[in-house]
């Protein structure tokens, strides 16, 4: 099916970029069109005007900056991501996720700021964003502000953006101990994820902090606060029993939505299996002591 | 009201100018304003791959990517990568090892592999799996293809000439 006619603009700034939207009644950026399109051509999603940002310099980048944090342009593609070296020698898990996106074509061109802007409950970085407690810049016309990647996605495809706001980077403090990514499901789209990010001592025998974030089985990303409090300052060697005492009662405090990826207590049991996978995973890569 | 742009891209080789409504999607455009129907709608939700196409060399869905999205751009079809006088040796490769029965899906699974061997040209089964994940066919049970696409894999870098 066609989407409805519109304009289609192609600005070379982000300030033009974000006049262009906001002048339109429903402008909408746009860079992949993976998501977008599809909502467009079953006549979901309606706009009269396109803004592309992939004419704007900068917004495709990559690097390590000065403070050792990772900046990810927010209209990189799955696929750069995936083979960028920054990446995988930092963050091997978000490698790992961005090659394992849907499929080779949506990867070629469906950017990981579209999928967050997107708020799709069944997307895969949300939830490993979320853990490695990424922060999201904004700019709109007002100015910049910068979210923590918790706080950006409200509820099912709906974020704290403003129509005129545009989400250029993302950026991640470096971490410092092993980060997992684990997911289960049927089609292309997770049906339940799990991704963990652990801060280690120096000795590689303590966690100092952790941060655990269980996606697709409710509206949004959401933390297992029991377990994260249950790993705190544990010794990596006490990690399983610690977990396994408080693993139930922290899946019941989850919220779940029954869909057709399963029901509440099916998406619970997987979302406590890819746990411990993950915490075996995280202790043979580097919490081992 | 219909918002009209021209756009100029390389199809097959052949550079194109034309004008195009914004809301035309690629495969619209291919099939039916270029006549060449040898990329196919299938799932229309860039799940199966019947449609995909190369621009720029990479495989993307047709489906769901606008016309003016390859304004300067080169864009590959199943066309562009049959000789005129016969079959590439990826087609080949499928002819022979029995990796197509109705043929639908078969020219997307062309271009992917097409544009696996030229990133990859001796993928592991891995690669093979993975790369070509995203391409449905309902007829093979993917065994064939997949041998198909190893005996490719496997050729020596010298015989690697489309």
């Amino acid at each position: 099916m066609l989407p409805s006619p519109f304009e289609f603009d192609r600005p070379s700034t982000i300030e033009d970029a974000i006049r262009g939207v906001g002048e339109s009644g429903d402008g909408m950026f746009y860079s992949g069109g993976t998501e977008l399109l599809l909502a467009m051509k079953m006549r979901v999603i309606h706009t009269d005007r396109l803004v592309d940002i992939k004419g704007i310099f900068g917004l495709d980048r990559i690097c390590l900056n000065e403070a050792n944090d990772i900046e990810i342009g927010a209209r990189c593609t799955h696929a750069k991501i995936a083979s960028d070296p920054v990446i995988r020698e930092h963050v091997p898990a978000l490698s790992s996720l961005c090659a394992n996106v849907a499929n080779i074509r949506v990867r070629s061109v469906g950017t990981i700021g579209g999928n967050l802007c997107f708020g799709e409950p069944h997307a895969d970085p949300p939830t490993l964003l979320a853990a490695l407690n990424a922060r999201l810049v904004l700019i709109g016309r007002d100015g910049t502000r910068v979210v923590p990647a918790d706080d950006f996605i409200r509820s099912e495809l709906e974020t704290i953006r403003e129509p005129d706001e545009l989400l250029t980077l993302v950026v991640l403090p470096c971490p410092n101990g092993p980060v997992t990514y684990r997911r289960f499901q049927h089609g292309e789209r997770p049906s339940v994820n799990v991704a963990m990010a652990w801060s280690i001592d120096a000795g590689k025998a303590t966690i100092k902090g952790a941060r655990v974030r269980v996606g697709a089985l409710g509206s949004r990303p959401q933390p297992l606060k029991l377990v994260e409090d249950a790993l705190r300052g544990l010794p990596v060697r006490e990690v399983r029993p610690a977990i396994e005492a408080v693993l139930t009662t922290a899946l019941d405090e989850l919220e779940v939505n029954e869909d057709r990826h399963g029901g509440a207590d099916y998406k619970r049991h997987l979302a406590g299996v890819l746990l411990l996978r993950s915490v075996e995973e995280a202790i043979s890569v580097g919490g081992g002591a | 009201m219909t918002h009209m742009l021209p756009i100029s891209f390389w199809l097959n080789g052949q550079v194109i100018a034309l004008n195009v409504p914004t809301h035309t999607l690629l495969i619209d455009l291919i099939r039916d304003k270029l006549g060449l129907k040898g990329t196919k709608r299938s799932c229309d939700m860039e799940v199966c791959g019947a449609c995909t196409v190369l621009l720029d060399g990479e495989p993307i869905s047709s489906c769901t990517t606008l016309a003016v999205d390859i304004d300067q751009r080169e864009i590959t079809t199943i066309e562009g990568v049959t000789p005129p006088d016969g079959l590439s040796r990826v087609q080949k490769a499928f002819v022979l090892h029995g990796g197509l029965q109705c043929g639908f899906c078969t020219p997307g699974f062309i271009m992917a592999v097409t544009a696996l061997l030229k990133a990859t040209p001796h993928p592991t089964d891995e690669e093979i799996r993975h790369y070509l994940h995203g391409n449905l066919c309902r007829c093979t049970g993917y065994t064939k293809i997949f041998e198909a696409v190893k005996s490719l894999a496997s050729e020596q870098a010298s015989e690697n000439a489309i």
